[in-house]
């Protein structure tokens, strides 16, 4: 069984997701690209467990 | 006959000299013949001739070469040369170093402590230019001659072809005098990464090329730099993507620049070139001496199997690494420990010729963890892509100011020693509550014991010996099994904590069955004759 919450989880789906595009209003490509990496690291770190991200690549991987 | 230099050397330690082998009429059978006077070549042969094998060593030249090369060499390589007698003075002649810093730019975004955990005889890390390194072991080696070694080395005899079948192995070597042939029961080809004699036998060298190359210098100078290993990634100097700074002894600093796969080498190794990124770095007020400079570019790459009948490679012949984590010649040291036992049993035909698949398993196991640690930090230091460039900026950018990214920076995980865990020769775990870095397979901590250490009274080296150590658990004053009799040592932990947290754990005693090489075969809570036997002939490849 997948230790990945894979159901919706996030209260205010809304204001998150506009959080995230907002945080890139403004910055180049490159920049973007490297906001994005700081950020993916940094929630890495906070799940912490290589199964959740293992898990999580693979949904990303369509 | 000329013979062309391959390279210059530092010592003409063994001039050529015509053998009696060269006039005989059929080849004179030797019954192990070492390829390659390196250090990996020149410590097996040490390794067997101390256990009473007769052993030739074959070399190109006529000497050790010049140049650095390998500079940091490991605790565990360290403790086997001491076992074979020549750990002391290279320590002593080597700089002792824990600490090291990783820079981005200007700023510093990690930092580690090697941590000496006290209770050993040597330290962690020592750094050492390589022709040193080279001629403590040789010196031993020729003082042990005089005293009848049965080690003879042979400088300016290239190997120019290899032929064998199932009785042996026959050579034929190319020497000032001309031509002849030597015969030889086993064969160790220690002759380097790009090794003529796996060449010769058509055996595939697989792996990974690193499109980079670094350009190395060493400088001798006056400098107030602590004894510490800095590196840089996009130093503040621009003299390269990535820089290293490393102390070894007589005042030389190594310095490493990443300078790019596209580069003009003959132009970059000029001689106002190297001084010129040296100056860029070190400041053009600072006065220096350029000792050596070399380009290199990496490979990590490994044999499928480390042996070919009755020829066996060790070393870099058999697996070749970048060398972020100095895991080159520290691994091949590793190799020949292995190696050293197990042919020496086959020789004395004590044990099966198939204890010999388990140096390819053992050693291979050792070489998929550093050509994995050290593609790794490669990766890390050189990245292939774009977007690999990109995690691997961020990755520093937030190791700045945010502890958590700290352990993704990867300049070099350092040489460990492997625990053969899924050896084939170990017997299960049966000591409840022993301490998970003793398990079997491990390789041996060292612990203190009155005024000296437990790793120098394990396991004579003369022969090979196994070892029976008993912790506070009673054990007989003699045992042999399957032709091999072992060697008792007896302690108590009682007043000695260091020994307890290695050996024992929370178990109240304990008994070892520890091979030849140091490494745990079997472990239980008290001593039952049956198990031990058993144990034994598992750890010969009785069972194989």
């Amino acid at each position: 069984m997948g230790k990945l919450t894979t159901t919706p989880n996030v209260r205010g789906a809304d204001d998150v997701y506009a959080m995230l595009i907002d945080a890139h209003e403004g910055k180049t490509k490159a920049e973007s690209d490297a906001f994005n990496a700081r950020l993916i690291l940094t929630l890495i770190n906070h799940i912490g467990d290589a199964e959740v991200i293992a898990e999580a690549l693979a949904v990303a991987e369509g | 006959m000329t013979m062309q230099e391959r390279y210059p050397l530092a010592y003409k330690s063994y001039p050529y000299a015509k053998s009696p082998d060269q006039d005989a009429a059929a080849p004179v059978r030797h019954p192990v013949v070492v390829v390659g006077g390196g250090p990996i070549g020149m410590a097996v042969a040490l390794d067997l001739a101390l256990k009473g094998t007769r052993v030739l060593v074959l070399d190109d030249h006529e000497g050790i070469g010049m140049g650095s090369r390998a500079i940091c060499f490991a605790k565990r390589p360290l403790e086997i040369l001491d076992r074979l007698g020549c750990g002391e003075p290279i320590v002593e002649k080597g700089v002792v170093w824990n600490l090291g810093k990783v820079f981005h730019g200007e700023k510093q975004v990690f930092e580690f402590n090697l941590l000496p955990e006290k209770g050993h005889k040597f330290p962690a890390f020592i750094n050492l230019q390589q022709p040193y390194f080279e001629k403590f072991i040789l010196d031993h080696v020729r003082a042990l001659q005089e005293q009848g070694l049965p080690l003879e080395i042979r400088g300016k005899n290239r190997v120019d072809a290899v032929e064998q079948d199932a009785e042996g192995v026959t050579l034929s070597v190319m020497t000032p005098d001309g031509p002849y042939r030597v015969a030889a029961d086993w064969v160790i080809a220690c002759d380097g990464a790009s090794s003529p004699v796996r060449e010769m036998l058509g055996l595939g060298f697989e792996g990974e090329v690193f499109k980079d190359s670094f350009l190395i210098a060493d400088v001798r100078m006056k400098a107030d730099f602590p004894t510490e290993r800095w590196f840089w990634f996009d130093p503040p100097s621009g003299a390269g993507a990535s820089q290293l700074l490393h102390k070894q002894p007589d005042d030389v600093w190594r310095i490493d620049f990443q300078i790019g796969w596209d580069v003009d080498r003959k132009e970059e190794l000029k001689e106002d070139n190297v001084r010129r990124r040296v100056a860029q770095m070190i400041g053009e007020e600072v006065a220096f001496d350029l000792v050596w400079s070399s380009i290199y570019t990496f490979q990590c790459r490994r044999m499928t199997k480390f042996h070919d009948g009755r020829v066996i490679f060790a070393g870099d012949a058999a697996h070749q690494v970048s060398p972020f984590g100095a895991r080159g010649a520290n691994s091949g040291l590793q190799d020949t420990e292995n190696l050293a036992w197990k042919l020496q049993m086959i020789l004395d035909g004590t044990a099966p010729v198939a204890l010999l698949d388990t140096y390819d398993e053992e050693r291979i196991y050792g070489a998929r963890e550093n050509i994995l640690n050290s593609t790794r930090a490669t990766d890390f230091i050189t990245p292939k892509s774009e977007i690999s460039q990109i995690f691997r900026n961020a990755v520093l950018d937030l190791a700045e100011n945010h502890a958590f990214a700290r352990p993704f920076v990867n300049s070099g995980r350092l040489s460990v020693p492997c625990t053969y865990d899924e050896s084939r020769l170990n017997s299960a775990d049966a000591l409840p509550g022993g301490p998970a870095r003793t398990r079997p397979g491990s390789p041996c901590p060292d612990a203190p014991l009155g005024d000296g250490f437990l790793l120098g009274k394990l396991g004579a080296v003369k022969d090979a010996r196994f070892q029976i150590l008993a912790i506070d658990a009673e054990v007989p004053e003699r045992f042999a099994a399957h032709g091999v009799s072992c060697d008792i040592l007896q302690l108590s932990a009682v007043g000695n904590a260091l020994l307890r947290d290695r050996y024992l754990g929370t178990a109240q005693g304990a008994v070892y069955l520890i091979r030849p090489d140091q490494h745990v075969a079997a472990r239980w809570q008290i001593w039952n004759e049956a198990d031990a036997t058993s144990a034994l002939g598992r750890a010969i490849g009785k069972e194989l």
